[in-house]
C-alpha cells in the first residue's frame, strides 16, 4: 500500500509543483482575462488586471466583426481555413501513415528499413531547411498561395511522425495474424482494412491529436506560402496583432488567440487521456 | 496418390543454411509429424509448404502439381498456428467465414460450412464471441474450425498445443487424432515434443540441423532408430546409450559393456546378423529404460528365462505410475522403468531383468544403427 499520509517532503513537493503550475498557466490566465476587458480599461490600466467590465462582446468582435489585413470578416474565414487545412491533412497523413507503418512492419520486403529510416529521418530536419525546397514545388506545380498546397505540405512532413509511430506499434502485432490471413486468401489492402486497422484505434487517436495539434498550430509555412484570405488563423493572428488602427485592441486580440487556440484545447481536454493511454498501448493479444 | 511431394528441398539465409536437402512423399490421409528440436528447420520447413516462405531449391507439390510458385491462397490448405492467430477484432464466426469471404464463397453456401464445422467442433454456443473471450481450449478449437471449414487437400499444423496446459494439451491431443481418425484428412503437423508425435502420427518425420534423420511409422521409429540422435530423442526418458564392445565366441556374438572391468557386463545377442561385421570392435549399446526392469518382471513375447544383472542403484525417482532407477551396467550409467511398488535402495545393488532383444547397436563413428 501507499503511504497517503501528509509528511512535510510531501508537501514540499506540492508546493514545487503548484509553483511550476502557476508559472505555466499565467500567461494563459492573463489572456483569458485580457479578452474579457474593454480595450479602453486595458489601455488605461495595464495588461495584467481583473475584469472591470466584462466584455464578452469581444468574442464576438474577434470571431467575425474584427478588420484583419484590410477585411473586417473577423477571424472566422482564418478560422475555415485552418480547418480546411488540417481536417484533410490529419487525415492524410494519418491514413498513409498507418499504412506505411503497416508495410514496413508486417511485411518484409527488400529495403523496407532503408524506406523506413529515410521517412522517419524527416522527422530530424529542421523546419526552415525545408522551406526553400517546397517554395520550388508548390510553385511547380501551381500550388503557392493555397490552402491545398499546405494541404500537401502537412501531408506529406506528418508522415515522418505517423509512420513512426504506426509501425512501432504494428510490430508488436504478431506476424502469425498476417500468414493466417494470407492462407485464407487477403491480399495487402484486405489485411489492413479488416485485420489491422480495426486494432489501431489506440495509435491512431495518438496521431489524430498529434497531427491535428501540430497542423493546427503550425506557423512559418503558413506565413511564407499564403498571404491574405488563403492564410491559416496563426499566421491570420500576426496581422491581428499589428496595430492598423491607431487605438491597440488587445482585449479583442486576447478573444481571437483564444478562440484559436480553442480546437487544440478541446482536443487536449476531451482526447488527453487517450493521447498518453495510445503512447503507453502495447501488443494486441 | 502422394498428397505431399518434397524434392530436395533446400532454404538458406546469408551463410546459414536451415534445410538440408529435404526429401519427404506424404499419402493422402497420413497423419505426418515433423518433430525435432528447437532450430531443426521443422517450421522453416511447414512454412515452405504453406507458401509463407521460399525454398531456396527443390520442389514442392500438392496433390500432384508444383507449387513452388503459387501464392499461400491456392494451394489447397490450411493451417493451424501455434498463437492460433484468431483474427481478434472478428467473431468466432467471422474468423471461420474470413476465408470464403476472400474466395468469394456465396452466403448460403458459407453458413453451411460454418454449421457443418461449428458441429463437428461443438463450438456452436462460441459463434457470436470474440476471441478474447474464449478459453485457449475454445481458441484452439476455434483456429481448428477455421482451417476445417476450407475443406483443404493438406492440413498444416505449426505446434498448435504448445500454448495449452499440460492437462488441455493431452486433452486437445485426443481430440485432434480423434479428428483425423473421423475426417481422414491428410495432416501435417509440427512439434518439439516427441509425445505428441508418438502418440498422433502414422507416420514420425525426425529432423535434426535441417535434415529428416528418420522418415518412418511410430513403431520403427521408436524400435529401430535410424541413429543416435533419433534413439536419444525420442522417448521418455530417452534410450540409454553407452560404448561397449562387440566379440564373439562359438555360440554368436556377445556384447559386452564394461569390457575388462570386474563388474562388466556380457550380453548374448540373437538375431544380429548385420553386426558381424563389427565383431571385435567398439560399438554403442542402446537399450530402452523400459528393457531394464526389476528382477521378477517376465517381458511380453519372452521364451524363457530374462537375463538377469546384478547392478549398483544410484538413485530412485518414484513417478506413480513406475519407478525410475539410475543404475549403472558395467560402470555406465543407465536408467531403469521398474514397477511403482518396488523401490531399491540407493546405494545398494539389486538384480534387474533384461530385455536383450530389443537391445540396439550402433556405429560409434556414423552413429548410424548396426542392428
Amino acid at each position: 500500500m501507499r503511504d497517503r499520509s501528509f509528511t512535510p517532503s510531501r508537501a514540499l513537493i506540492y508546493l514545487i509543483v503548484t509553483l511550476f503550475a502557476a508559472a505555466y498557466l499565467a500567461p494563459l490566465v492573463v489572456v483569458v482575462l485580457n479578452s474579457l476587458r474593454t480595450n479602453e480599461e486595458i489601455a488605461q490600466s495595464s495588461m495584467i488586471g481583473w475584469p472591470q467590465n466584462w466584455a464578452f462582446g469581444n468574442y464576438a468582435m474577434a470571431w467575425s466583426g474584427f478588420c484583419v489585413a484590410e477585411t473586417c470578416a473577423g477571424i472566422r474565414p482564418y478560422m475555415l481555413n485552418s480547418a480546411l487545412i488540417t481536417i484533410p491533412a490529419t487525415i492524410f497523413s494519418t491514413l498513409l501513415g498507418a499504412v506505411a507503418g503497416y508495410a514496413v512492419s508486417l511485411w518484409r520486403f527488400r529495403g523496407d528499413n532503408w524506406i523506413y529510416g529515410i521517412v522517419t529521418l524527416g522527422l530530424f530536419l529542421p523546419q526552415q531547411m525545408r522551406l526553400l525546397p517546397w517554395t520550388i514545388v508548390l510553385r511547380d506545380i501551381g500550388l503557392i498561395n493555397t490552402l491545398s498546397g499546405l494541404v500537401l505540405i502537412h501531408t506529406i512532413q506528418g508522415l515522418s511522425f505517423t509512420v513512426l509511430f504506426c509501425r512501432n506499434y504494428y510490430v508488436a502485432i504478431p506476424h502469425e495474424l498476417i500468414r493466417a490471413a494470407r492462407i485464407d486468401g487477403a491480399g495487402f489492402f484486405r489485411i489492413f482494412w479488416r485485420i489491422i486497422l480495426p486494432l489501431s484505434a489506440p495509435i491512431l487517436i495518438v496521431t489524430v491529436i498529434w497531427q491535428f495539434t501540430h497542423i493546427w498550430n503550425e506557423f512559418l509555412y503558413g506565413v511564407t506560402f499564403t498571404t491574405g484570405q488563403q492564410q491559416p488563423v496563426t499566421a491570420a493572428l500576426i496581422a491581428l496583432s499589428t496595430p492598423v488602427a491607431d487605438i491597440p485592441k488587445q482585449g479583442v486580440q486576447s478573444a481571437a488567440v483564444i478562440i484559436a487556440a480553442l480546437p487544440t484545447l478541446l482536443i487536449y481536454l476531451f482526447g488527453g487521456r487517450y493521447f498518453v493511454r495510445g503512447l503507453t498501448a502495447g501488443a494486441v493479444k | 496418390m502422394a498428397a505431399l511431394s518434397i524434392r530436395a528441398l533446400s532454404k538458406r539465409y546469408a551463410n546459414l543454411e536451415v534445410l538440408k536437402g529435404i526429401d519427404l512423399d506424404i499419402e493422402s490421409g497420413e497423419f505426418t509429424v515433423l518433430v525435432g528440436p528447437s532450430g531443426c528447420g521443422k517450421s522453416t520447413l511447414l512454412n515452405i509448404v504453406a507458401g509463407l516462405d521460399r525454398a531456396s531449391d527443390g520442389t514442392i507439390e500438392i496433390g500432384g502439381r508444383i507449387v513452388n510458385d503459387v501464392p499461400p491462397k491456392d494451394r489447397d490448405i490450411a493451417m493451424v498456428f501455434q498463437s492460433y492467430a484468431l483474427y481478434p477484432s472478428m467473431t468466432v464466426r467471422q474468423n471461420i467465414t474470413f476465408g470464403m469471404e476472400c474466395r468469394g464463397v456465396a452466403k448460403a453456401e458459407q453458413e453451411k460450412a460454418l454449421a457443418n464445422v461449428a458441429r463437428l467442433l461443438q463450438i456452436e454456443p462460441l459463434l457470436g464471441r470474440k476471441p478474447s473471450q474464449l478459453s485457449g481450449g475454445q481458441r484452439q478449437r476455434v483456429a481448428m474450425g477455421r482451417a476445417l471449414v476450407r475443406d483443404p487437400l493438406l492440413f498444416l499444423f505449426d505446434e498448435p498445443l504448445s500454448n495449452l496446459d499440460a492437462k488441455l494439451r493431452v486433452e486437445m491431443r485426443m481430440e485432434i487424432k480423434r479428428l483425423h481418425q473421423r475426417i481422414g484428412a491428410t495432416i501435417v503437423y509440427v512439434t518439439h515434443d516427441q509425445i505428441e508425435a508418438m502418440t498422433m502420427a502414422t507416420r514420425i518425420a525426425v529432423m535434426h540441423r535441417g535434415v529428416v534423420q528418420q522418415f518412418a511409422d511410430p513403431d520403427t521409429v521408436y524400435r529401430y532408430p535410424a541413429n543416435l540422435f533419433v534413439a536419444r530423442f525420442m522417448g521418455s526418458p530417452p534410450m540409454n546409450t553407452m560404448p561397449a564392445r562387440l566379440e564373439a565366441d562359438s555360440n554368436g556374438p556377445v556384447v559386452v559393456i564394461g569390457s575388462g572391468r570386474p563388474d562388466e557386463v556380457r550380453l548374448r545377442l540373437q538375431g544380429y546378423d548385420a553386426a558381424a561385421s563389427y565383431v571385435g570392435r567398439d560399438v554403442v549399446l542402446g537399450i530402452r529404460p523400459e528393457c531394464i526392469a526389476e528382477g521378477d518382471r517376465v517381458f511380453s513375447g519372452a521364451v524363457g528365462p530374462p537375463v538377469m544383472v546384478t547392478a549398483p542403484v544410484e538413485l530412485v525417482e518414484p513417478t506413480g505410475a513406475e519407478t525410475i532407477v539410475l543404475l549403472r551396467l558395467g560402470g555406465e550409467p543407465a536408467q531403469a522403468r521398474i514397477s511403482p511398488d518396488i523401490r531399491p535402495t540407493p546405494g545398494t545393488t539389486a538384480s534387474f531383468a533384461l530385455d536383450i532383444r530389443r537391445i540396439c547397436l550402433f556405429d560409434p563413428e556414423t552413429e548410424r544403427l548396426i542392428a
